[in-house]
Parts: structure tokens; sequence; C-alpha cells
């Protein structure tokens, strides 16, 4: 198996981890966390299939995943200003409609 | 070399999970920050050391960063939560509360369902056809002609120009967002937590003039190896957030429209010279004949410059206090 596959096997396994868990998450961190995993896993993903074949890989693709990643970290740190302001007027890392049952 | 290959890549799953499985927000946001380095080093294993850089300083470092500020400004309520509940049985805990054991079958379920979808990309990927570079050779070709001769950057800031216009674009919406849900500044966490820490100041006075520097080189290195604008903005917001960390520059001391005008240079500069060349008759983003270098090296600089104004802004405490006096007189509104 060449190295780019492995990474692309690695990358399908560590998007599926961080997709489990933020479905089953309850708590907002711990939510943001897993979003940020599965972004890096989808680039880890791409990288990997744009290194497949000889010579200098396509770069287009990591121009892509270069815009995904600073993306990404906006992304993060709007969700978590919201999180913060969450806390500050309900003191709870969960959405208050949470219910017990299931998702919503 | 494999055997770096399959640890990192047996590592990088494993890690995920035990990041969402731990107790412990802050062990959590620790292991991932470790995943993220692996990560990086998994990019510069399948010869991406562009995105490499932008993901062990902006994916695993500053978004880390990130983490650990919230977790530092709402930390001490957590620990008095924590102490005051119980630990729940066998499901995925939390830091607080009891984590309801809700439908375990619906979780083994979305699981299954899970494993399943992994089993369909897996099967896609072994099967994908052998790539025929056609869209590479291009770029290669077209190269001559972008006035740069990093084929990454040359993607980015000539071909594909437009996608990092909208994408600087919402970098100034996301800063714009997070300054107007009006975060407390003075909230405990935030603003110079750091500045009592003696070692930590002393090495930030020698450290920030070189994270500038570097900032600058990999600005400059940009055009012809790996480097460029957001790694360099990267480099630069750290100093920045150091410097606020630290006490060695309070955010009350820094003018707001100074700031303002900084977060939206880069967007501004971009723009101009994206419109600007439409005054001509040319398409959107067609730079002149014989000044791609100059304009991409204008542009990449005041990218750099908000990129770092922008991304230490994202930080708490990173807000002059001025502006929130001014929210607090139009409250009733």
């Amino acid at each position: 198996m060449s190295p780019p596959t492995l990474y692309a096997l690695s990358s399908v396994a560590l998007l599926l981890v961080a997709l489990f868990g933020f479905l089953t998450s309850r708590n907002l961190v711990r939510r943001v966390i897993a979003i940020n995993l599965l972004a890096s896993g989808v680039f880890l993903l791409l990288v990997a299939i744009a290194a497949r074949g000889a010579g200098t890989p396509d770069p287009i693709p990591h121009a892509l995943v270069l815009t995904g990643i600073v993306v990404s970290v906006s992304t993060t740190a709007l969700a978590l200003a919201l999180i913060r302001r969450i806390h500050a007027a309900t003191g709870r890392l969960e959405l208050e409609d949470a219910e017990p049952e299931g998702p919503a | 070399m494999w055997l770096l290959d399959a640890a990192l890549a047996i590592a990088m799953p494993i890690l995920a999970w035990r990041v969402l499985t731990v107790t412990d927000l802050f062990k959590a946001v620790v292991l991932f920050i470790a995943t993220g380095l692996l990560i990086a080093l998994g990019y510069a294993r399948l010869q991406a050391p562009d995105v490499a850089l932008a993901e062990a300083a902006i994916g695993a470092a500053l978004t880390g960063a990130l983490f650990l500020d919230l977790l530092g400004s709402i930390g001490p309520r957590l620990e008095a939560e924590r102490d005051s509940s119980s630990s729940p049985d066998g499901s995925v805990p939390d830091h607080r509360g009891t984590e309801p054991h809700w439908a375990t079958p619906l979780r083994l379920l979305l699981g299954l369902l899970i494993a399943g979808l992994g089993g369909v990309l897996a099967w896609a990927l072994v099967t994908l056809p052998a790539p025929r570079g056609e869209i590479a050779r291009q770029v290669e070709a077209a190269m001559p002609e972008s006035g740069v001769s990093h084929a990454v950057t040359a993607v980015l800031l000539n071909f594909r120009a437009y996608d990092t216009l909208l994408e600087i674009g919402v970098l100034v919406l996301a800063a714009v967002a997070v300054w107007s849900l009006r975060l407390d500044p003075t909230a405990p966490g935030a603003g110079a937590v750091a500045e009592d820490e003696p070692v930590l100041v002393h090495a930030a006075a020698i450290l920030i003039p070189c994270m500038v520097m570097v900032a600058g080189y990999l600005l400059w290195a940009g055009a012809h190896r790996p480097g460029g604008a957001f790694q360099a903005g990267a480099v630069l917001a750290a100093a920045v957030e150091l410097l606020l960390l630290t006490g060695l520059v309070r955010a009350h001391t820094l003018p707001p429209a100074g700031l303002g005008a900084l977060l939206m240079l880069g967007f501004a500069v971009f723009l101009a010279v994206a419109g600007g060349v439409m005054a001509t008759g040319a398409p959107l983003l067609t730079y002149p004949a014989g000044w791609e270098y100059e304009l991409i090296l204008l542009i990449e600089t005041s990218l750099t410059l908000s990129i770092g104004v922008i991304l230490a802004a994202l930080f708490a405490g990173a807000l002059p206090p001025r502006s929130v006096s001014h929210d607090t007189t139009n409250e009733g509104r």
C-alpha cells in the first residue's frame, strides 16, 4: 500500500471518528473540537488523493486545503465566541433544549 | 520511512478517539493540538509543505490556543461544577453533569451507519483510477506567466486569486462578528493573564522580534518556496497575542481605528487590485503583464498584516475596552 493510500484510509478513519464524536457529544466545546477534527480529516484526504502518482503533487488541492484551514480557524473562533456568550448567559456548556431522549 | 507513515496513520485516528472521549476538556484540547501536529507531519510526508506549515501554525497551534483561551476564561466555573456533579457510567463522559444514557441502541446504530460510510469511502479510495495529472500539467505550463516560481503561491494568488479574495473576506467577517459579540475584555482570564510570569515575559521580549522576522521571511519566501501570506500572518498573530498575554502591550493603548484599518487593509488592497484592473477593461483579477510579482507581493504583504491582526483579534481581551464602555451607554436600545 503506497503512503498516499495509507494516509487516505487513515484520514477516513479520522473523519469518521470525528463525525461520530460530533453527533454524540452534548458538550459544545467538544463538538467544536470534533468539527475541527472532521475538517482536518477531510483536508488530509484531499491532500492524500493529490499525492498519488509520480512526480510533484497537484498544487491545486494544496491551495484548496490551505484556504480551508484558514476558513476553519475563523469558524472555530466565531463558534468559541458564541460559546463564551452562551456560557455567560446560561452558565452551561450545552444547548438549553438538548433533550436526553435524542437529537431534536 | 514506511514505518513512520504507518505509525502516523495508525496514531491519528486513535488520538482523535482519545480527544473525544477524555473527560477533562483541557486534556482534550492538548490532545487535539498533538493530533494537529501529527497531521502536519502527515502533510509533510505527503509532499505538501505549505499545507504542513499552515496546519501546524493555524490548524493545531492557533486553534488550540483559541480553545485554551476559552477554557481559561470559563475554567474556574467549570471546576466548581465538576466537583458538585457525579460522573456518569459507561457513556461518553463530559466535563460536567451526567451524560444521560440516551438511547445506547441509537448510538450503536449511528456507529454502524458511520462504519458503513467508512466502508464505502475506503472502497472508493482503493478503486480510484490512476491520476492523469491534467490540471497539474496546465498549472506547470502556466507558471512562467504567474510572476512567482512556487506553484502553490501561484495558484493561491494568481490562478485562483478569486478564492483567496473571498477567503480574506471570510476572515474579516469572522473578526467583525466576534467583535460585535461584545465579549467582555475585563472578564477573568482575558487580557494580560501572564504578566506575572517573569520567565514568559522575558522570553516573549526576546521571541517577539524573532517571530516578526520569521513572519517577514515566510512572506518573502512564499514566492519561490513553501511559505506565503497565511503562514506569515499566523506567526505574526502569535506574536501579537503573546504581546497582549504578557502585558507588554495593553489592549486599551491600541487605537481602535488603527486596528480596524489594519483589519481591513488586506481585503481592501486585494479588492482594489482586483477591481482596479477592470478599469482597463480586463476581467477581474487579471494582473497586467510584467507586474504580476510586484502586485502579488503587495497583496501578500497587506494580507500578512491583516491576517496577523485578525487572528490575534479573535482572542479574548484583544478588544480595546473603550468600545465596551461605548456599548454600555447604548444598552437601553
